[in-house]
């Protein structure tokens, strides 16, 4: 029996966060995706959302862009494009990548609309993590 | 021999050298510490990449085109080398690796393609008159993941539309400050990893994972990425390898100048005196000219 999960983000810039936690609810392609420790192994894609974890009574938020997780029964393993504690999410930043995507989407025609739609999708995910803050 | 002025020149000449190669040696080990701080950071995702990859594929070798071996008709290597010189012999040590695998290549009878990251490479194939599928330049210095991604795309889809059956990057590998090696390693099609040992890779190759949304899904995704990762990985070492090379070859040059500062100035003041022992000469042969 695990009693604990050990959590691993990792991104191209080095570890985001690791650590021993007891809960993890992560964004996952197919749906939100709930994690205790003893989890059945499971290999899942991650969409642009928010992960949290809970340790204690402490709970904590991250911004995930774009990853995978692979799930044992007592480590979580997050390989991520780039992940953002909430704290450290520079907030300005989205609000202006925002606003640039919501210019391109008006002109298509000029633009790489997936592209745009991505970004979009990113800075709104990052302004809404930004808002949580670490709860203890 | 030469005068006193020629030589004064040569040895501010070789100082002012002097100063240039050192600034350069101090601005190069700036460089590389960040290189390779960025280089150990990228560590840990890379391995992580490869134990995922190695527990999804497992061993099955053609579940997703690019893990498949196709018969090898058109191969493509990709040179990468630096936008500026001055670095060694960091740049030629590459094209000449380069150039004996694209040989070896021909020998056997298979059409090459080239594609190239760096000037230095560019103008070499260029000055040769042979033809690049694709160059990058500009890369070095600031290098962003999205140019990583343009360089993978541009592989992958060409190799997904059978352009090319096999791709190869050849790059200076970093080993340590004073030694870097040219490397020849295979991008695609990837051989599956070996899972790595110990407790740090994924539980165990026998482990069953459940995949969401399917493994295939989840290969089709992960599998371009590492095809990025990699490259990213190897423009990283290239990077810290050519500051180091650049390192160490401005440090020597350094110290040949300070050599030739040291041989100038004795023959500088061996000329002084022989001037001044020709004047003293003069004077005395004067004075026992007017005795007489």
């Amino acid at each position: 029996m695990a009693e604990k999960l050990t959590l691993d983000i990792v991104t191209p810039y080095g570890h985001v966060f690791t650590g021993e936690v007891d809960e993890i609810v992560a964004s996952g392609s197919d749906g939100e995706l709930g994690i205790l420790p003893d989890h059945i192994p499971l290999i899942t894609t991650l969409k642009i959302g928010m992960l949290t974890y809970r340790k204690g009574s402490e709970t904590a938020h991250f911004f995930v862009n774009w990853g995978y997780a692979e799930i044992g029964p007592d480590r979580v393993t997050i390989i991520a494009d780039s992940a953002e504690k909430s704290e450290d999410i520079d907030v300005e930043r989205a609000k202006k990548a925002m606003q640039r995507a919501e210019e391109r989407l008006k002109q298509i025609e000029k633009f790489d609309e997936g592209r745009a739609r991505a970004a979009l999708e990113r800075s709104m995910m990052r302004i809404q993590v930004a808002e949580k803050q670490t709860a203890r | 021999m030469a005068t006193l002025r020629d030589i004064k020149r040569r040895i501010n000449a070789v100082s002012n050298t002097k100063q240039i190669t050192k600034a350069m040696k101090m601005v190069a080990a700036a460089k590389l510490r960040k290189a390779q701080a960025r280089m150990i950071q990228m560590r840990p995702y890379a391995e992580k990449m490869n134990s995922v990859i190695a527990a999804l594929s497992g061993g099955e070798g053609d579940l997703h085109p690019l893990l498949v071996q196709r018969p090898r008709r058109t191969i493509e290597l990709l040179v990468l080398t630096s936008d500026r010189g001055l670095c060694g012999a960091f740049n030629s040590n590459v094209l000449k690796e380069a150039e004996r695998t694209i040989s070896g290549w021909k020998a056997e009878n298979f059409r090459v393609s080239i594609s190239v990251v760096g000037r230095k490479a560019r103008d070499y194939f260029k000055r040769r008159k042979v033809e690049m599928r694709n160059e990058w330049t500009g890369l070095s210095g600031k290098l962003v993941y999205s140019d990583v991604r343009r360089i993978a795309e541009d592989i992958i889809e060409n190799y997904m539309n059978e352009a090319i059956d096999e791709v190869f990057i050849v790059y200076n590998q970093f080993k340590t400050v004073i030694s870097q090696e040219v490397v020849v390693a295979q991008l695609v099609p990837m051989a599956p990893p070996e899972s790595e040992k110990g407790g740090e890779g994924p539980e165990e190759a026998s482990t069953v994972f459940i995949y969401e949304p399917s493994q295939q899904a989840i290969l089709s995704q992960l599998l371009p990425k590492n095809i990025e990762v990699q490259i990213y990985r190897a423009l990283l070492e290239s990077q810290a390898s050519e500051e180091a090379a650049r390192m160490t070859a401005m440090e020597n040059a350094t110290k040949n100048a300070d050599e030739m500062i040291d041989s100038l100035t004795l023959q500088y003041n061996k000329a002084r005196q022989a001037s001044i022992t020709a004047e003293l000469m003069d004077i005395v042969g004067g004075v026992e000219a007017l005795k007489g």
